[in-house]
């Protein structure tokens, strides 16, 4: 019976805790199937690394300068070196950026099927059935493959603390495979975020606009409410690609993971990659025509009346209580 | 440079959507269908690229109903040809593998050295099609792509990681990019020249099912449990507008 293998993220030296819920996953199946959980760790000095991931019974380390930082044609070598020699059952990767790289690469150069956006997982007799989210987390899909097959989960489906903690297992180290000497690609330089002056992740109060504001036009009253409030504009994703909104005031998972005291979402449909990074603030108020948006899952209070009729309305009242 | 992007019509999410009698599909007869976001970027950093670096664009998409008026859409924004790929009724959810099985063949025939799609669809469960298409290749990819410049060694390309992190990475052609942002937003398209691109040829390219490979099977499409729910506020703007001030004052969450 082959492992389940998880692959460890690492960023600035350190394990990402993406990490951690993966082996909070991978322990739970290796447990109610009795196979072993293995953890691979792929970096210029992964030693240090390895003796974090205690809840793995075998921690595989591969070593080569070309693995730090990261580079995604050296770690789909890697990958595809291991997992043909060592031959898991299931590979774990987060939906992450890393997990977006390698989850489907792995899946395609050793022929397993891949089942993508995973927030629950079982062995079965006939393989492995899944639970994942789609279109925008409005649905859920059931799905099956058989093993071998590699899952890609998403953030905040495990809770990290299972993974954090074991006995702790034996180191394995495994040889780079040879097309590390060979690479086509270069890591050119790391880029840490530019804040702008704005640091989102302290700021008590966010209005952060999504898609259904429209316009760049129509954020100037949102604005105005910002200045009202003494909140922090903020936007999801489509209107930071858009250019409405500078990248520094993103929320979610390309942009910042927030936590203020207040955090209204405007027009904000509530993906899961939104949701990831603000489903923690205290007080959430959403406004969204769509009342099926999954926003309203995360928030405590919410309306769908229109919001250029509601947002001029709010601003008036805020003047009038100054 | 022969850059090819490769678009696809999704499910509007915005809208409604409802399960297919089957369970294991949403019933497509009525939602509303539009170019996936990311390929819109991925076709707008492909002319981008054009512009730069004098590549000829060709947009690619797996045949289905409204593909032709898409592709012709592309010519509108600077693609130079545009091919559509049959098939034998490929399912809507079919995994990736499937669909970069189709596209590898038809990339290879066309001699091309550059493939950008978007990073992702809103119901690509069984894996993203950048990658999956790399590897079958044999190309160096790259998912989360936020921006590529040419230069003489290749194309640089910023990946976009969590928490705001990127990174700068050089990738020589042949290569496959998953692009998340485009350089810039993707450009407006007057109604007069999109109604004259209609006019432009579709070229049709059979798809070549590769050795069966193994896929994930959607068993069946379910709503959300619901494990909480904000609570709604009634009535019109104005109405609404007297509620949040009202919770603002409780929470003390007021100005000043």
């Amino acid at each position: 019976m082959g492992a389940i293998l998880v692959y460890v993220e690492i960023r600035s030296g350190g394990v990402l805790p993406i990490s951690f819920e993966l082996l909070a996953a991978g322990r739970a199946l290796a447990q109610s199937t009795g196979r072993a959980l293995e953890a691979l760790v792929c970096a210029a000095q992964p030693d240090a690394l390895a003796s974090e991931l205690t809840a793995a019974d075998i921690v595989l380390t591969v070593a080569h300068p070309a693995l730090s930082p990261y580079l995604p044609e050296a770690h789909a070598a890697v990958l595809a070196a291991v997992v043909a020699e060592r031959q898991p059952d299931l590979v774990l990767f987060g939906y992450t950026t890393a997990g977006l790289d390698l989850a489907p690469a792995t899946a395609a150069r050793t022929g397993r099927p891949l089942v993508a956006y995973c927030r629950a997982l079982e062995i079965t007799a006939t393989g492995l059935s899944v639970q994942s989210q789609a279109y925008g987390g409005k649905l859920m899909a059931t799905l099956a493959a058989t093993l071998p097959a590699v899952a890609a989960i998403m953030p905040g489906a495990f809770a990290e603390d299972a993974g954090r903690f074991g006995t702790g297992g034996k180191r394995v180290a495994v040889p780079p495979p040879a097309e590390l000497d060979a690479l086509k690609t270069r890591f050119l330089e790391e880029i840490l975020p530019d804040t702008g002056g704005v640091d989102l992740t302290v700021a008590d109060k966010i209005l952060c606009v999504g898609r259904g504001i429209g316009e760049a036009a129509k954020i100037e009253v949102a604005r105005e409410i910002c200045d009202l409030l003494g909140a922090e504009l903020a936007g999801s994703r489509p209107v930071v690609d858009n250019g409405w909104v500078e990248k520094a005031r993103q929320v979610g998972k390309s942009g910042r993971k927030v936590k203020p005291k207040l955090y209204v979402a405007v027009g904000v449909s509530g993906a899961p990659e939104h949701l990831e990074g603000m489903a923690g603030a205290d007080l959430i108020v959403a406004i969204n025509s769509d009342a099926a948006a999954p926003i309203f899952a995360a928030a405590h209070f919410g309306a769908t009346c229109d919001l250029f009729d509601l947002l001029p309305a709010v601003a008036e009242r805020l003047r009038a209580s100054h | 440079m022969h850059t090819a992007v490769v678009l696809r019509l999704v499910p509007d999410i915005a809208e409604d959507l409802d399960i297919a009698e089957a369970g294991n599909d949403i019933d497509r007869e009525w939602v509303g269908m539009k170019l996936n976001e990311f390929d819109d970027h991925a076709l707008e950093e492909a002319v981008l690229l054009k512009e730069q670096a004098g590549a000829s664009v060709t947009a690619i998409a797996l045949d289905g109903e409204g593909v032709d008026r898409l592709l012709q859409s592309a010519t509108a924004r600077g693609a130079d040809r545009i091919v559509k790929i049959t098939h034998d009724d490929l399912p809507p959810l079919a995994p990736a593998i499937e669909i970069a099985t189709r596209v590898a063949q038809v990339v290879r025939d066309l001699n091309v050295d550059l493939v950008l799609t978007g990073v992702q669809t809103p119901e690509d469960l069984g894996g993203q099609l950048a990658p999956t298409l790399g590897a079958l290749l044999g190309w160096p990819h790259v998912s989360a792509v936020a921006g590529v410049q040419a230069n003489a060694d290749g194309l640089v390309v910023r990946q976009e990681h969590s928490g705001g992190y990127t990174t700068r990475v050089l990738v020589p052609t042949p290569a496959v990019l998953g692009i998340q942002t485009a350089s810039q937003p993707p450009r407006y398209v007057s109604g007069s020249k999109l109604r004259q691109a209609m006019a432009a040829k579709v070229d049709v390219i059979a798809g070549t099912a590769g050795a069966a490979t193994p896929g994930a099977v959607v068993q069946a499409l379910h709503k959300p449990e619901v494990t909480g729910h904000a609570t709604m506020w009634e009535g019109e703007a104005e109405d609404v507008a007297d509620q949040f001030v009202a919770l603002l004052r409780e929470h003390g969450l007021l100005k000043g």
